[in-house]
């Protein structure tokens, strides 16, 4: 199947974006609607109240991306969506908005994984070479994936615990920053230093696997102990603190794992991507490390969820789809 | 005027194909299956049934709830994206109403449709039929069952009209609804108790089509998070809570 134009739909999460994406790597528009001031008031993600807001936004967002792509439904080739991971009600509002209009329009539909999404966002920025190895961090994945080539992904280490991202949501609590906590740490840390040295968390490990439910326990007792004892602490650089723990085993674990499979290619991907102690971290650490290794990092505006990453990928996916499979259902436990 | 007709509302799934005042088509399924799974094959199928396409359709109606929230979700987001994509006209029925449409049109009964809320609670509302037309009495509404049966019984003393319960989920209040309106209570047959995409259609024949985009499900209910909320911060008005970039 020749696919030129697709229509890409995401809503796994607290992000309602629609994109029109051409042969994968050009993005003719990629509009998104974050809900996050509205779970701002509960402190976190309330799925029902997300399944609401997509409800509300999905059309919209759909109707603003062609409009800004200026195409029309003749020229479009197929329809993709996040099947999963993600928000079961969330992810359901996509994957039955996408089987409408390709329905209606007899599109051939293209289901996506999200972490696949996530990967090839980088795509967008310039051309993915193979094998390359992708590292995604995101609210809900901490995953090291390597991929041979085109459609062979194997997961070679992920969280036992918390993701990344989640660890940074809670620890932001903590802080008393708002939701999504990770922007304020990840400034805060820039003001402060390392003097906590919160463990790194399976670094000695011979698996390159991650956890970091002990450093988000350790970083909360520190403060409890200190507020018993009537200590102020300077919450720069508890934010500091955290900040270096998580992203020290995160860079070195992925550098480490790049020599012993050497890849073309190093790719950061998920929202933690925006961190910018991570993205300066990693590309000092590639720099010295893995001087023939390419380092990837897309821009801020494809760090997060978006449809222009879904649209992306659902070139690689479309190999396997030929046909509308009007049956196709929400997959929140997918896995790659 | 042809209508395509769905209903996802709880665990019956409908779709209908109407022309004017003629049933062309309707697929009712009442076993547990995956609506989300089956919506877009039934539509599929019910319109090769009438022998006509999306095109032929002049407008398409949906159960916009109250029902369970995913379920409702459904119907609303598929009628929705069709209506959008396609340019045609949409109207909601409330999925109360669509259960209450199948009572015996007789004139001096009270119908009171229910769906199990969970917890002792009920989603319902009051409706009755005068010349023909289906008329709503008491709003719906996500209220406990023993303090609705109460308001059902005042009306009927009121009225002295008789009592027509319409619903899948009744057998599981029946005895309180006999406790409080014993002698004055109608029993319909099991095929007037599950909703039907056809009612849906007939009823959607004389609503206004609503702005495509704007149009989200009545829940009759606010999720629990923003209940709380809404208590802890009772000077915040609300408003737009999404951006878009």
């Amino acid at each position: 199947m020749t696919i030129k134009k697709v229509l890409a739909i995401e809503t796994s999460c607290d992000e309602t974006s629609a994109a029109v994406i051409e042969n994968g790597n050009h993005q003719l528009s990629n509009v998104v609607a974050s809900q996050i001031k509205s779970h701002q008031r509960f402190g976190g993600v309330v799925p029902e109240v997300a399944s609401r807001h997509h409800v509300e936004q999905m059309t919209l967002v759909m109707e603003e991306a062609l409009k800004q792509a200026g195409v029309s439904y003749e020229d479009l080739d197929a329809v993709a969506v996040t099947e999963g991971p993600g928000l079961v009600g969330a992810l359901l509002i996509g994957v039955n908005a996408a089987k409408a209009v390709a329905y209606a329009h007899q599109l051939p539909l293209i289901p996506v994984n999200h972490i696949i999404g996530h990967i090839y966002a980088n795509q967008l920025v310039q051309p993915l070479k193979f094998p390359l190895l992708a590292l995604v961090v995101s609210g809900g994945h901490t995953e090291l994936v390597y991929i041979e080539a085109p459609g062979h992904y194997e997961i070679i280490g992920e969280t036992r615990d918390d993701a990344a991202g989640e660890a940074y949501d809670k620890v932001g609590r903590v802080l008393g920053v708002p939701y999504p906590g990770g922007k304020h740490i990840d400034e805060m840390a820039h003001k402060g230093k390392d003097t906590y040295h919160f463990p790194r968390a399976m670094l000695q490990d011979e698996s390159n696997d991650f956890s970091f439910s002990g450093l988000k326990s350790s970083f909360i007792n520190t403060v409890h102990n200190a507020k018993q004892k009537g200590e102020k602490l300077d919450p720069n650089d508890l934010a500091a603190s955290f900040q270096a723990a998580v992203i020290e085993v995160l860079v070195k674990k992925t550098i480490r794992c790049a020599k012993e499979q050497p890849v073309k290619q190093i790719v950061l991907a998920g929202g933690v991507a925006a961190n910018k102690g991570l993205r300066t971290a990693l590309k000092e650490a590639v720099e010295q490390e893995l001087q023939d290794t390419e380092l990837l990092i897309p821009p801020l505006s494809l760090c997060g969820d978006n449809a222009a990453m879904i649209g992306a990928a659902a070139f690689v996916e479309s190999i396997k789809t030929d046909q509308i499979d009007l049956t196709l259902n929400a997959q929140p436990g997918l896995t790659i | 005027m042809r209508i395509l007709a769905m209903d996802t509302s709880n665990q019956t799934m409908s779709t209908a194909v109407i022309e004017d005042q003629k049933i062309l088509a309707e697929r009712t399924i009442n076993v547990k299956r995956n609506h989300s799974v089956q919506i877009m094959p039934a539509i599929e199928q019910v319109l090769k049934d009438a022998a006509l396409t999306l095109e032929d359709m002049d407008r398409i109606a949906v159960a916009k709830g109250p029902g369970s929230y995913t379920g409702v979700r459904i119907a609303v987001t598929v009628a929705k994206t069709l209506a959008w994509t396609t340019s045609t006209e949409l109207v909601g029925v409330s999925s109360l109403k669509v259960l209450a449409g199948n009572a015996s049109p007789l004139d001096e009964s009270l119908i009171v449709p229910i769906m199990d809320a969970r917890r002792g609670n009920l989603y319902t509302g009051l409706y009755t039929f005068r010349e023909g037309q289906l008329l709503q009495l008491e709003k719906d509404r996500h209220v406990s069952a023993e303090e609705w049966v109460e308001i059902v019984a005042r009306r009927q003393r009121e009225s002295l009209q008789p009592v027509q319960v319409i619903g899948a989920d009744y057998i599981k209040y029946q005895e309180l609804f006999e406790s409080k309106l014993k002698g004055s209570l109608l029993t319909l047959p099991m095929y007037q108790q599950l909703p039907r995409a056809s009612v849906v259609a007939w009823l959607g024949l004389k609503e206004a089509p609503v702005d495509v985009h704007s149009f989200v499900p009545e829940y009759t209910k606010l999720t629990e998070a923003e209940e709380n909320w809404k208590e802890a911060n009772p000077d915040q008005k609300g408003g737009s809570y999404i951006e878009k970039y």
